[in-house]
């Protein structure tokens, strides 16, 4: 756990991603199996201990420490993990009055020891114990387990433990920097890794012995695994030339991989995260021996069966089982967007227009019930284009996409093969209400907001609650506008006076019947802090019904 | 026996004593005032008298022009003290920084302790904080939640010289504020063997001035504005917290940054401040210094200001020692922790 615990330590403090790219390859190159596996599965957010959560380690924590010194301690850390890192009791409790003097610490920082067969010393918790440990654990069984586990280690041990254990681990490192590092350790291309790497569960064993050179390239062909997605740009460009790019609609809805492969049928969302049991109809639908990705979406019965907006989805979304009554009122579809592998062939080596025939020549092979084809938009030009984008009023589309005619299907983003072209956002002036601190590099900042806007009755009622939008120097302002004018504290909660009107931009608008106001935006975000407009003036909730989609 | 709510008022600005029309730390000018430290939150221009150590007298020169010479100004070292309206004031070693001191009051038969800000772990720089028994304990609470819990001063002063090692094309550049930790990690510095020159910020070169000539050997200090830039590959330099993101770190070659301070323990405070390398060095008490100091001072009641006076409260109820918050304004000087 110490060598783990030291690569998050200096991957927390090391900002540039090349730097991180090489203590990676470094832990990868010299940390044995399975730890090195279950590590780098910790990084990315991998894994999960379903009896291991932040609740549990507080109740844990209430057996140690004082329930209010450590809420107290939690507020100002602003971490569940790192609260209970710094306030479990060490075994040996440092004396404060030691002396001036070098205390033995191992400096050897950028160099690494040379592979041990054991990776810790004698006695010490390896990172597999610990998952061995945890992963057994039940929900009864798991405060003894992480007790004993948080026993055996120092404050930075525990916090690597807890991190690996809860998640959250906030490194900056994506499943596509693990991968790169992966590639560059064993000199391997970094394609083949993207394609093994979710087909292969946690500690990928196989991986490494095939990177390390000591085994064949795993076989993937019977098994349903997760091609990594072709990502688009934002369209910063001005216009592009529609002979060489397609455009769809960009629909509202999740982007899903439907997978048939070695008997079965799994659907994995955009994160290489699988969701099959969430959509029984669609796996039972699947019934081909090809690989779709598509868009996920519900019919709407006020869009006449046609696809209903984001809000109707997410009834379906976040669901490990789904009752007849969720599969009636909001039936599942996919729209077809790509055809990546079919009848054993796989095509994403194919240009655009090639897959895009082979694609419509697919669907009709299944059932029109629970699939169908996005459609290419038919534009004259680009400014045909544009005026479509524009007029369109459907609740379901997000904006367009436009997609290189001539380009294979490849993973991640990648320069001028794929744009997406939203719609320009909805806005409205509404008025401050109330601010909460956020968390980790936010802890000392109140930087989440809740506003509202008028109703017929003169009353400010919430409409939404946004986070982001604004620069580092607007944040500093808005944090001081709020402990100016602070009227009431509710825990982490101010209630400020109600004068500041902020801009809000968002996706779209719906009727919700959680909110008081009955309205829930998408996507909302500051876009200007309107310190020039009185709060009498910011916008009326029927200004936002009439919005509404 | 006089109570202590009849003899002297705790104000946002500061502690008033009343019998002898003084404040302890006024955060305002005032007529007389008696001071702990050098530090810009406690120790501010514009006073009638001071009373204080004579380094903190001498740091108040330095730092705020006031008149060490003048007749009004008065300097007591460690032990000594003053008569004012029957209370007898007496300075008593912090272990902060230098001149340091806890300011004892004794009226009436009773005995009341104004810490300023101390700390209770080794500090080449200045004297150790002393035990002194009194009624009332007015203690700081910075670091006061048992997140906070430093590590030897030994072990963080090792892995700054092993970053340095460890990359001989760069140099460390330590944040540290520029009365008393700056001087402080100079010190421990030496202690650890590490004889090179340092080099430092312009803003901190007069203080380190005022230590040695107290008697702190600094060993060779070169300014940064005067040295060539690769120099000062594999060195430390030092600078204080404002300069470490600041155009004039442009100067050092590819420097590694890195912060001196108790608040370092917390990773995304470390995060904030874009520090690369945390140090967890403090001039202020940890929790257990502090709680191990109210155990042994053992006073009737504890008052606590400036920092996290919650759980150093929290900390007196479960242990069944009377105590409250003072709150007191302008005392989060969060640089200098």
């Amino acid at each position: 756990m110490k060598r783990f615990a030291a690569l998050i330590d200096r991957l927390i403090y090391t900002r540039s991603r090349n730097s991180k790219l090489a203590l990676i390859v470094d832990y990868l190159r010299h940390t044995p199996d399975p730890d090195r596996g279950w590590a780098i599965a910790a990084l990315t957010e991998s894994l999960d201990f379903p009896a291991v959560k932040a609740a549990m380690v507080r109740t844990l924590l209430a057996t140690r420490v004082d329930e209010e010194l450590f809420r107290l301690s939690r507020h100002f850390v602003g971490d569940t993990a790192e609260t209970a890192a710094l306030l479990w009791p060490d075994n040996k409790p440092l004396p404060f009055r030691g002396g001036v003097g070098v205390g033995h610490v191992d400096v050897a920082q950028g160099k690494q020891a040379p592979p041990r067969p054991s990776p810790e010393g004698e006695g010490e918790l390896s990172v597999s114990t610990a998952v061995d440990a945890l992963s057994a654990a039940t929900r009864a069984t798991a405060p003894e387990i992480l007790a004993s586990l948080l026993d055996r280690l120092d404050a930075d041990g525990r916090y690597a433990l807890l991190k690996l254990a809860l998640g959250g681990m906030r490194v900056g490192v994506s499943a596509r920097l693990a991968k790169q590092a992966f590639a560059q350790a064993f000199d391997v291309p970094v394609d083949d890794v993207e394609e093994l790497w979710h087909a292969i569960a946690p500690p990928y064993a196989p991986l490494f012995a095939w990177g390390e050179g000591r085994a064949e390239r795993p076989d993937l062909k019977d098994v349903a695994f997760f091609r990594p997605f072709m990502l688009a740009h934002p369209l910063e460009e001005e216009s592009v030339d529609l002979t060489d790019y397609a455009a769809e609609w960009k629909w509202d809805g999740i982007r899903v991989q439907i997978v048939h492969g070695g008997g079965e049928t799994r659907i994995y969302s955009r994160g290489g995260e699988e969701i099959s049991g969430a959509f029984p109809e669609l796996v039972a639908a699947f019934d081909q021996d090809a690989v779709i990705d598509g868009e996920l979406l519900v019919r709407g019965e006020a869009q006449g069966g046609e696809a209903a907006s984001f809000n109707a989805l997410q009834q379906r979304l976040g669901r490990k089982a789904v009752s007849k009554k969720m599969l009636a009122d909001y039936p599942a579809f996919v729209r077809v967007y790509d055809l990546l592998a079919v009848d054993g062939n796989d095509l994403r080596g194919l240009p655009w227009t090639e897959r895009r025939r082979q694609l419509e020549a697919f669907v009709p092979r299944l059932a029109d019930s629970h699939f169908d084809l996005s459609q290419v938009i038919e534009a004259r030009d680009f400014d045909d284009l544009a005026e479509r984008r524009a007029g369109t009023r459907d609740a379901a589309i997000e904006g367009v996409m436009l997609k290189r005619r001539d380009a294979p299907y490849v993973a991640g983003r990648r320069a001028g093969l794929w744009y997406k072209w939203k719609r320009d956002p909805l806005t409205a002036d509404c008025v401050m209400m109330y601010a909460q601190r956020g968390n980790g590099r936010r802890a000392s900042f109140y930087s989440d907001y809740t506003f509202g806007c008028w109703s017929e009755e003169g009353e400010l009622l919430p409409v939404g609650k946004a986070y982001s939008g604004f620069t580092d120097e607007e944040l500093k302002w808005l944090d001081k506008f709020v402990r100016d004018n602070t009227l009431n504290r509710f825990g982490p909660v101010r209630e400020v006076e109600k004068s500041l009107v902020l801009e809000v931009a968002f996706d779209s608008i719906h009727s919700s019947k959680r909110h008081k106001s009955g309205l829930a935006m998408r996507f909302p975000r500051i876009s200007r802090i309107r310190r020039d407009k009185p709060a009498e003036e910011a916008d009326r909730i029927a200004t936002l019904q009439a919005m509404a989609t | 026996m006089a109570t202590a709510k009849t003899w002297i008022e705790p104000h946002p600005g500061g502690i008033y004593v009343k019998p002898a029309d003084l404040w302890i730390d006024p955060s305002r000018p005032v007529e007389r005032a008696a001071v702990t430290h050098g530090h810009a939150d406690h120790a501010r221009s514009g006073h009638g008298a001071v009373f204080a150590t004579p380094e903190t007298l001498a740091i108040m020169a330095l730092r705020y022009g006031v008149d060490v010479e003048a007749s009004h100004n008065r300097a007591y070292p460690y032990g000594d003290g003053f008569d004012r309206g029957g209370v007898r004031f007496s300075f008593h070693p912090a272990g902060h920084v230098l001149g340091s001191a806890q300011i004892l009051m004794e009226y009436q038969g009773e005995r009341i302790v104004v810490t300023g800000d101390y700390k209770r772990r080794a500090d080449p720089t200045c004297a150790p904080f002393e035990v002194v028994p009194c009624d009332i304990f007015i203690t700081e609470a910075t670091f006061g939640l048992p997140v906070f819990r430093h590590p030897p001063t030994g072990q963080e002063i090792a892995k700054l010289i092993g970053a340095v090692r460890a990359e001989p094309d760069r140099c460390v550049l330590v944040g540290a504020y520029a009365l008393g930790k700056a001087q402080r990690v100079i010190a421990e510095l030496r202690a650890a063997g590490w004889d090179a020159p340092l080099y430092i910020h312009g803003a901190i070169e007069k203080m380190c001035a005022l230590y040695a000539a107290h008697g702190v050997d600094l060993g060779e200090l070169r300014l940064v504005s005067e040295t060539d830039k690769a120099e000062m590959a594999g060195q430390i330099v030092l600078a204080p917290p404002s300069a470490l993101n600041d155009r004039w770190s442009r100067r050092l070659p590819d420097p590694v940054t890195a912060m001196a301070s108790g608040w370092m323990r917390v990773r995304q405070r470390a995060r904030q401040r874009m520090v690369e390398l945390p140090l967890v060095i403090s001039d202020h008490a940890d929790w257990d210094e502090l709680t191990t100091t109210i155990s042994e001072v053992n006073p009737k009641e504890s008052w606590i200001t400036h920092g996290s006076e919650d759980g150093l409260l929290r900390w007196c109820e479960l242990h069944q020692r009377k105590a409250r918050a003072l709150h007191l304004v302008g005392r989060d000087l969060e640089e200098e922790a």
